[in-house]
Order: structure tokens, then C-alpha cells, then sequence
């Protein structure tokens, strides 16, 4: 408090500073230890804005991007070059300092080597690639939002988590954003609420004489008001000696969660191309074990258990993701962001940001409505496969992906929809710079906005919507996540069907 | 007795092999001390790396002693280990000083295992190759 006005002085005189200045190096290991070093007698947290390659002082770094027009992306490349930040981190971690990265650049900053300074001090790491306030109106605003939620979120600080299971059972491998201080506790100096974490467990010895096993997840830390608190949750869940009731138990959402993030180890340690192996093998697994189990045999078809039926889309979205996808021309950057997002997102993040979720919102008064809590009435339509052949060129989709959302507007939209939306006649005046829909007084355009409105209220922080109409140079953003189909280099969903029957035979 | 080159490099061999014996069991210790949550990882790696580079070279010295005796046979039976050494050390996470263990990937359960493993795998191979270096030595004494 009592510094307030000399940081808000220091906040608006930062801009002119080095307004005119010709050394445009970053120095970011410099940066940091001096930071660590103020900070390091009450621990806390540091916030990273990067907007170009650290090439300055300790911790300087080289381009890497550049040299992979090849197929195969070496794993080296994925890795760190130095192990300064990871050292750093390592410090940071024992005085209780967590750092958070925010990349903001256009050029190439060698993500996969400086977010090991968040990796192992509980940080976040966010990316914002193509950020100009003025000329990428729609990255600006997601920043904007997302540094807001970042500012006045909950946070615990200096905490630890234990997770325990039954005897016979033990805790192998970790995932996630923290330091692994000893065999099952995980040492986080922030805990933040929109971080999500993966555990591997390995039964040891034979269950078969306890009926449930249950786990308990202990967090331990101090609140932004200063007391101290643990919360723990417990789950118990019942042992079976039926490979049907296993099965059918099963969860298909965490079970690509956890595949996704082995898939990032072992595309670190192996390559990528290991880790495609190994998801087309953990679904060619999943069929030909519930085939053995059902004892059924119909030549034509693949039968999966109902509960695990939409792993090979799932599985087939993160072999299309920017992560393990072979199409040429994915920086370094995106692809190693990817991979940090399918470590930390929590899990509907996660699925959200794989596979988006459509909707068809043109004809909403014809849609079927649920009441939410304030008993407003929200238009509820269902949700679409990803595929062309569900894209009608007189229709207007929204697409959620969970940090953004595209409204798509098709060729032959009807006026009658431009002008109760937007205001205006022809679809081609849409303008495209539009960052939340206008807010005009008739029906259409309030369960529009009812839809996304609820659509946000599920979400951590409300996101920003990106128009895309079909003629502008944007469409590809909106036809890329079209998961269904084929694309450069990779299989339509049916071509993956065919290939896992192959397989099985 | 003659005392030869090989009985020299038998000696040195014995000398050093004791030393192997202590690292393989400091290994084993400090693995299981990780194991059981006696100390953190941190200090675990900063005292263990320093071992292994001296580990490595010790045993290429005494190996080139047998190579310059003419010892074959014991070259022989060392060449594998030192194929090892040189893949295990090449492929080591990314640190800029001398080591092989990394503290943030160590606390990985399989990694725990195999570096145990590997511990009373390289004690039982120094102690045997320590009373084939007692045999050749003594032999090498007696021999003329």
C-alpha cells in the first residue's frame, strides 16, 4: 500500500524509458536472478512478460527454429538447450518463489528451454503468439482477459500435495507444473485454481482380498489472507474381479487425458513418432480386449464398449493437434506450447481445446431451451461432429474451444440473420475486427448472447469471439479444427477406423 | 616371482576396484535413501554427480594398464561395462555440469528402479572381477 504510488509513477514512465534505444537484446537470466534475489526472503511470485528470444547474459539462447522443414522433428529440439532455467527453477522452488511465463512474441523464443523456469516452480505457462495491440485485436483481447482472471484469481502459496493410495498400490509418475520433493509429495510454491495435474498409479500386489481402495489428495497451504489450510479430498472406489465391470467403468475422457501427457514424455524422451505409435497401440488395445471379453466376432465392424466408444476421435484429435501432428510449417513454439497445455490443462480444458465443440446457432428460436439458475431461459442445441459435411454454407456455427471462440458465418448466410445480429445487410459487411457480438435490442440477438454468455459462465474467465466469415483469410483458423475430416498429411476419422480394423485382424 | 608389467596393472586393478566397490555401494545407498524420503532429491544429485565421471575414468585407467600388459583376457571380460559407461554418459539429460542424474526427473518410480538395479549390478560385477584380479595377480606373480 504504502508503495503505491511510486509503482504507478514507475508503470507510466516505463514506456519512454527506452523509447529510443538501439540495444534490443533480452536478458532474461539476468532479469530473473536478480528477482529471485529480491524476492527470495518471503518467497511469492514472479511474472514473466516475453516478447523475444532471451540472447543476453546468463541463460542466453540461440534460434532453433528453422532447420526442421523434415518430417521427422528431432526430440533434442523439443528439449532444453540449457539447464540454467531448470536450476533456477530448482532455487526458486526451495524459497517458496513461483514463476509464471507469458510469451507475447511473433518471433521464435526458444519456449521449450525458458518454460523450465515454470515447469519446476509451479508457474503457468500461457502463450499469446502474434500479440500486437494495435494489428491482432483478437490475441490482444485474449490476453487481456486472461491476465485479468491471472490477477485476481485465488492462490495459495508455499503448498505441498500428498496424494496416498491403499497399500498395494503406489504413485509412479507425475505430471504437471511442481517439483517432485520426495516419492509422493509434490512441492508447489503457487497453487493456482486453473491447473490441472496427471498421476500414474501401479498396482504392486494382488487386490483381490480389498474391496474398494481409495486415494487421498492432501493440499497444504497458506491462503492470500495469510492462515494456513489443508484440504484434502478422498475417493473410494470399488475393486472388481470382472474384466466386463472394469471396462464398462471405465473413463474415456481421463484416459486420453492421461494418454496425452505419457504421449509428451515419451515424444521427450523417444520422438514423436514413438508417441503416434503408441496411441494408434493403446486404441488397437482398448478394441481387441473388449473383443476378447464379449467373445463376439462380426467381421464388418469394431466394437468398443459404449463408455469408451469416442477414444479413437479423441486419440485422432491429438494426433491433429499442434503437438504430434506431422503437416509441415508448425513453429517450434506452438508445438511446445501444445505440449505444455496438454501437461497442465485441467481435463475439460483439455478435451475442449482438442476437440472444440460446435454448435449450429443461426436458427436458435427452433432449439430446445433449459432454464440455468437465474431461470432465464437458454437455448440449448446439440453439439455437431466436426466434419464438412455437417457445414452448411447458409448456416452460422459457433466453435468453443475453450480460450477462444469462433463464430462462423457460411457464404449464403441470410440477411434476415446479419442484420438481427450485426446490423447489417450482407454477410460480406460483417466486420471482422468485432470482439463481442453488438448488443441490439431483438430476440435473435439475445439468445445469442444468453448461449455464449452461459457458454463463458462454465469457463474460468469469459473468453473472446473471433468472427470468421467464409471469404476472409482467417477461414483456415475455423476449417483446421474440423477434426473429422481429412486434412494435410493425416487421416479422416473413417480412414482411422479402417486403419485401427487392419490392424486388429 | 617376477615382477612383471601385468602383475603391476593387477595391483593398481585391485587398488581401484576397491574404490568401485565403495561408489557402486554409495549408489545403492543413496538410491534407497531417495527411496524412503531421507533426504531430497537436490542434495542427492549434487552428491552423486560428482561421482560418476571419476567412477568412469578410474576404470578406463586401469583398463588401459591391462591394454598396455597385454592382459586380453581381462580387457576382454571389461569391455562391455565400458560400452556402458560411454552410452549411459551420452545419453544423459541436458546439464551443464559433469553427471548423469537430473533432480527433477529422478523421482520417477521407474527411474529410481533402474538406477537401483544398476547399482547392485555393477557391486556384483567389481566383486567378482576383484578376486579375478587377486587370481591374475597372484598368477602373474608366480608365473615367469
Amino acid at each position: 500500500q504504502s508503495c503505491r504510488e511510486q509503482i504507478v509513477q514507475m508503470l507510466n514512465e516505463l514506456p519512454e524509458l527506452f523509447n529510443g534505444t538501439h540495444e534490443v537484446e533480452s536478458c532474461l537470466g539476468a532479469a530473473l536472478k536478480a528477482a529471485y534475489k529480491m524476492i527470495s526472503p518471503t518467497g511469492g511470485r514472479i511474472t514473466i512478460l516475453q516478447g523475444s528470444l532471451p540472447n543476453l547474459g546468463p541463460g542466453a539462447l540461440t534460434s532453433r527454429e528453422g532447420g526442421q522443414q523434415k518430417d521427422k522433428i528431432d526430440s533434442g529440439l523439443l528439449g532444453p538447450t540449457t539447464d540454467f532455467y531448470k536450476k533456477l527453477a530448482l532455487e526458486c522452488s526451495g524459497q517458496q518463489v513461483a514463476v509464471d511465463l507469458f510469451v507475447l512474441s511473433n518471433q521464435h523464443v526458444d519456449l521449450a528451454t525458458i518454460s523450465g523456469i515454470s515447469k519446476f516452480s509451479g508457474g503457468q505457462v500461457s502463450s499469446f503468439i502474434g500479440y500486437h495491440s494495435h494489428k491482432n485485436l483478437s490475441v490482444a483481447e485474449k490476453f487481456d482477459k486472461a491476465f485479468r482472471r491471472y490477477l485476481t484469481r485465488k492462490i495459495g502459496f508455499e503448498s505441498v500435495m500428498r496424494i496416498r493410495c491403499t497399500r498395494g498400490m503406489s504413485l509412479h509418475t507425475f505430471h504437471g507444473h511442481f517439483f517432485v520433493r520426495s516419492t509422493d509429495l509434490l512441492s508447489l510454491p503457487n497453487v493456482n485454481p486453473d491447473a490441472g495435474f496427471g498421476m500414474q498409479v501401479s498396482i504392486d500386489e494382488d487386490l483381490k482380498d480389498s474391496r474398494e481402495v481409495s486415494f487421498q489428495a492432501a493440499l497444504l497451504y497458506t491462503s492470500s489472507k495469510g492462515e494456513r489450510r489443508i484440504r484434502v479430498h478422498t475417493l473410494c472406489l470399488p475393486t472388481s474381479n470382472s474384466l466386463q465391470e472394469i471396462v464398462q467403468g471405465a473413463d474415456q475422457q481421463c484416459i486420453v487425458g492421461l494418454l496425452a501427457k505419457m504421449a509428451v514424455d515419451r515424444s521427450l524422451n523417444a520422438s514423436i513418432y514413438d508417441a503416434k505409435e503408441a496411441f494408434i497401440n493403446a486404441c488397437i488395445d482398448i478394441i481387441s480386449r473388449w473383443r476378447m471379453v464379449q467373445c463376439a466376432n462380426q467381421p464388418g465392424a469394431l466394437l468398443v464398449s459404449p463408455n469408451l466408444s469416442l477414444v479413437p476421435l479423441y486419440i485422432l484429435a491429438l494426433l491433429k493437434s499442434f503437438a504430434f501432428t506431422q503437416r509441415s510449417g508448425v513453429p517450434l513454439d506452438e508445438r511446445t506450447m501444445s505440449m505444455i497445455n496438454m501437461k497442465c490443462l485441467p481435463l475439460t480444458g483439455l478435451i475442449q481445446s482438442m476437440y472444440p465443440d460446435l454448435y449450429r446457432v443461426d436458427q436458435l428460436e427452433k432449439v430446445k431451451t433449459i432454464e440455468d439458475e437465474e431461470g432465464i431461459l437458454i437455448p440449448d442445441p446439440d453439439r455437431i461432429q466436426l466434419s464438412a459435411e455437417n457445414i452448411a454454407m447458409s448456416g452460422v456455427y459457433l466453435m468453443d474451444l475453450g480460450d477462444i471462440m469462433y463464430l462462423y458465418l457460411g457464404k449464403v448466410t441470410s440477411s434476415f440473420f446479419c442484420e438481427k445480429i450485426f446490423g447489417v445487410s450482407k454477410v460480406m459487411d460483417v466486420d471482422e475486427n468485432l470482439l463481442d457480438l453488438p448488443e441490439l435490442d431483438n430476440e435473435d440477438s439475445e439468445r445469442l448472447r444468453a448461449l455464449i454468455h452461459h457458454l463463458n459462465n462454465k469457463k474460468s474467465h469469459p473468453v473472446p469471439i473471433k468472427i470468421v466469415r467464409d471469404d476472409s483469410n482467417q477461414r483456415h483458423l475455423f476449417i483446421s479444427m474440423l477434426i473429422d475430416d481429412r486434412s494435410q498429411a493425416s487421416y479422416s476419422y473413417y480412414e482411422l477406423l479402417q486403419q485401427l480394423k487392419s490392424e486388429i485382424k | 616371482m617376477a615382477f612383471t608389467f601385468a602383475a603391476f596393472s593387477y595391483i593398481v586393478a585391485l587398488i581401484i576396484d576397491a574404490f568401485l566397490i565403495f561408489f557402486a555401494i554409495f549408489h545403492i545407498i543413496s538410491f534407497d535413501e531417495l527411496k524412503t524420503d531421507y533426504k531430497n532429491p537436490i542434495d542427492q544429485c549434487n552428491s552423486l554427480n560428482p561421482l560418476v565421471l571419476p567412477e568412469y575414468v578410474m576404470h578406463l585407467l586401469f583398463n588401459v594398464l591391462f591394454l598396455f600388459a597385454g592382459e586380453w583376457f581381462s580387457l576382454l571380460l571389461n569391455a562391455p561395462l565400458i560400452a556402458y559407461h560411454v552410452h549411459r554418459y551420452l545419453h544423459r539429460p541436458v546439464m551443464s555440469g559433469p553427471g548423469l542424474y537430473d533432480p527433477t526427473s529422478i523421482m520417477n518410480a521407474d527411474t529410481l528402479n533402474k538406477c537401483q538395479k544398476e547399482g547392485w549390478i555393477k557391486l556384483a560385477f567389481y566383486l567378482l572381477a576383484f578376486f579375478y584380479y587377486l587370481y591374475g595377480m597372484i598368477y602373474s606373480l608366480i608365473s615367469n
